[in-house]
């Protein structure tokens, strides 16, 4: 990568105020002596650093933080905890119309717009024609912006965007307005941008979007980043999230009556929750389910699944019925591993109970998604190798190049 | 490693930048006068409205006794007509720009002070105006060493409004309450200055207490600037004169005390727009 840092965020957490707070005075004596509502946290402890250069896809279901994660890069929200550092100038384009004023003209808007953004006019005078031919607007450039289409507001408004050279790109889920000649118009930007050396990140439904075209993708759910890494690992993440993607493990569905789920810890020891690993930290599982007597002696065993992106097993572990209790009640079943593999991703359990037959009577995935980082900057897993060059053949004069084997990176993986 | 050109490159981005404020100005004067066949024409019908009224009452209803008072009346009212301007939109500045505030990043500084802008390009328009009237209607005791008495009138005119702006701008944003607060201080503060009664009648009511009623920057404001244009001190029925003096060093002082006021007005506006601006988008 660059080396240049383009965005630097450490330990960023938002947390927006439950059902808002006073603004007016009389609310606020009103409210005096009570507590305030439960704060949403919108964002908790995200670390993201990105690369001059990088495009990275910012991915997750609708409140998982993402808007909030851009607007603060942006500068235009503070984060509650934690700092940002961007180094360069930002453009962003967060929803519809990036603040245009309705009355005044697309030409008007140009200008107010670039100058917020941070042109001088002379600098937008120079870019205007390109802007206008960009955004296809020709013909309305001299009416008033509120008589525009939506597509029309998203064509302008990603036009100057693009135009006021921008060392950092941030754009928020708005290739989806708009034709789909101007999507690929945008994109074709992007592509540009890239080659360019700017840093992108947007925010997308389109996971084959960010497959596609960027070199990371990270996955935030529920406010935390449970992915950060190789975009097809992150979309496939992210399915997995949103249970989109094949079950391996069987359908999640009620479990027969009589036995009941309680939660699924991941944590260092059995019971203490954790959300990061390194390779060869100790993991404990630790199951809960309330099982009736009419059904204790009917289970057979328990599995567990880790799994990785898109649902795909890492590792097995199960509880034969012999390591079973045999009197019913609250089971708490706890798998420890000694270490944990030198992994890379995000990971969930699913567990899945079996009658004395091998079928399945319950299944259950754990609400919690686990991290684990060994060093390697992508792939599952760290493995340790090493890399041996050898020239086979003297260069023979002539145009065909020499075949030389290469390594790209010696292993940083802890084996 | 970060290069320091792009750190320049951010840093400037968040600048508040001459440029920009005045393209703010233009666009909210364009907004103002857009569709309108007078368009800037009307900025002066307010005051010309408020003359005759003012005229009627208390020349001719309540006989105030002051000779030429339409003059002597708009010598303080355009100036506190800027700071009530100002003052007034400031308050919606932040609010009614929510859509900017919560898409772009931007230097928020820009957001009162071109507030305050727009309300001086009226105010230069109108006193433009009332100078040419004056001048043409033979009335040129303005033109002379008192009228340079204008420009720390106007210099310290400027520095509170821009204090004021900052503070109620910010403050509105977390108390809507401000705007309320500011509509009805304003027409309180409008009777306060001496802009339709002589500067001498308060000082017969207030006695040793004078010298406090000039903490009010636009007290002295006002006085200083109906010596620069009025620029007469004829004697009241009373026995008291219009102006509060006749030189220029009593002006002087008040301007001087109402710049101190100003600047402490200002940090604590400043300091209180900062802190809050950070929650701008979050509480809009």
């Amino acid at each position: 990568m660059g080396g240049e840092i383009a965005i630097r965020a450490r330990g960023v957490g938002k947390s927006f105020r439950g059902t808002g707070r006073a603004t007016s005075l009389k609310e606020r004596i009103l409210r005096m002596g009570h507590g305030t509502a439960e704060p949403f946290e919108a964002l908790r402890d995200v670390n993201l650093e990105i690369a001059a250069g990088q495009t990275i896809g910012l991915i997750g279901h609708n409140g998982s933080g993402k808007s909030t994660l851009l607007k603060i890069l942006t500068g235009i929200l503070r984060p509650t905890t934690g700092t940002v550092e961007v180094n360069g100038r930002v453009s962003s384009l967060l929803e519809l119309g990036a603040g245009f004023n309705g009355e005044l003209s697309g030409r008007d808007n140009i200008y107010l717009n670039a100058s917020l953004l941070g042109l001088s006019r002379k600098e937008t005078d120079g870019l205007f024609d390109s802007i206008v031919e960009f955004s296809e607007l020709e013909e309305f450039i001299d009416n008033p912006v509120k008589h525009y289409s939506s597509g029309m507001y998203v064509r302008l408004g990603f036009a100057v965007a693009v135009h006021v050279d921008p060392d950092i790109l941030l754009v928020d889920e708005v290739l989806a307005v708009g034709d789909e000649a101007f999507a690929r118009k945008c994109l074709d930007k992007i592509a540009e941008f890239q080659r360019e050396g700017r840093t992108i990140l947007f925010v997308t439904h389109s996971l084959s979007l960010v497959d596609e075209i960027c070199d990371r993708g990270v996955v935030l759910d529920h406010g935390r980043v449970v992915f950060d890494g190789d975009p097809q690992f992150a979309t496939g993440t992210l399915r997995a999230l949103l249970g989109t993607a094949e079950d391996t493990v069987g359908p999640v569905e009620e479990p027969e009556p009589g036995l009941e789920f309680g939660p699924i810890t991941i944590g260092d020891v059995p019971g203490r929750e954790r959300g990061e690993f390194t390779g060869g930290d100790p993991v404990g599982i630790r199951v809960g389910m309330s099982v009736s007597p009419a059904m204790a002696p009917t289970v057979g065993g328990v599995v567990v699944v880790v799994m990785g992106a898109g649902d795909y097993p890492v590792w097995v572990m199960d509880a034969e019925r012999d390591q079973l209790p045999t009197e019913p009640g609250d089971w708490t079943l706890d798998f420890a591993v000694a270490a944990c593999p030198p992994l890379h991703g995000a990971f969930q359990v699913a567990v899945r109970v079996d009658d004395r037959n091998g079928t399945a009577i319950g299944v259950e995935r754990s609400a919690q998604t686990f991290w684990v980082r060994s060093g390697q900057e992508s792939g599952l897993l760290a493995v340790p190798y090493e890399v041996d060059t050898e020239v086979t053949a003297a260069a023979r004069p002539g145009p065909a190049p020499v075949q030389v084997g290469t390594g790209t990176k010696a292993g940083r993986g802890a084996g | 490693m970060v290069t320091t050109t792009s750190r320049e490159r951010s840093r400037a981005q968040g600048r508040v930048r001459w440029e920009l404020l005045v393209g703010l100005v233009r666009k909210d004067l364009k907004v103002k006068y857009q569709g309108s066949v007078l368009g800037f024409l009307w900025s002066l019908a307010n005051p010309l409205l408020l003359l005759v009224v003012y005229t009627f009452v208390f020349q001719v209803v309540l006989k105030s006794g002051i000779p030429q008072f339409g003059f002597y009346l708009l010598s303080g009212l355009l100036v506190w007509n800027m700071f009530a301007g100002a003052v007034g939109t400031s308050t919606a500045a932040v609010v009614g720009n929510s859509g900017l505030v919560k898409k772009v990043r931007f230097p928020l500084s820009v957001l009162p002070l071109s507030q305050v802008g727009f309300a001086l390009v009226h105010f230069v328009l109108q006193l433009f105006v009332l100078l040419v009237v004056m001048a043409v209607t033979g009335n040129t005791e303005f033109a002379g060493p008192n009228l340079l008495l204008a420009v720390p009138a106007i210099a310290v005119a400027l520095l509170f409004t821009v204090a004021v702006s900052f503070l109620v701008a910010g403050l509105n944003v977390r108390y809507r309450d401000t705007q309320h607060v500011v509509e009805v201080v304003l027409m309180a503060g409008f009777w306060i200055n001496p802009i339709v009664y002589s500067v001498s009648l308060v000082k017969t009511e207030l006695g040793d207490l004078y010298w406090a009623y000039f903490l009010n920057p636009m007290a002295g404001v006002v006085c200083a600037m109906q010596r620069a244009i009025y620029a007469q001190n004829p004697t009241l029925p009373g026995g008291s004169t219009v102006l509060a003096a006749d030189g220029y060093a009593f002006y002087l002082e008040k301007l001087g005390i109402g710049a101190l006021v100003s600047a402490a007005v200002l940090a604590l506006g400043l300091w209180l727009y900062h802190r809050l601006s950070a929650d701008f988008a979050e509480e809009l």
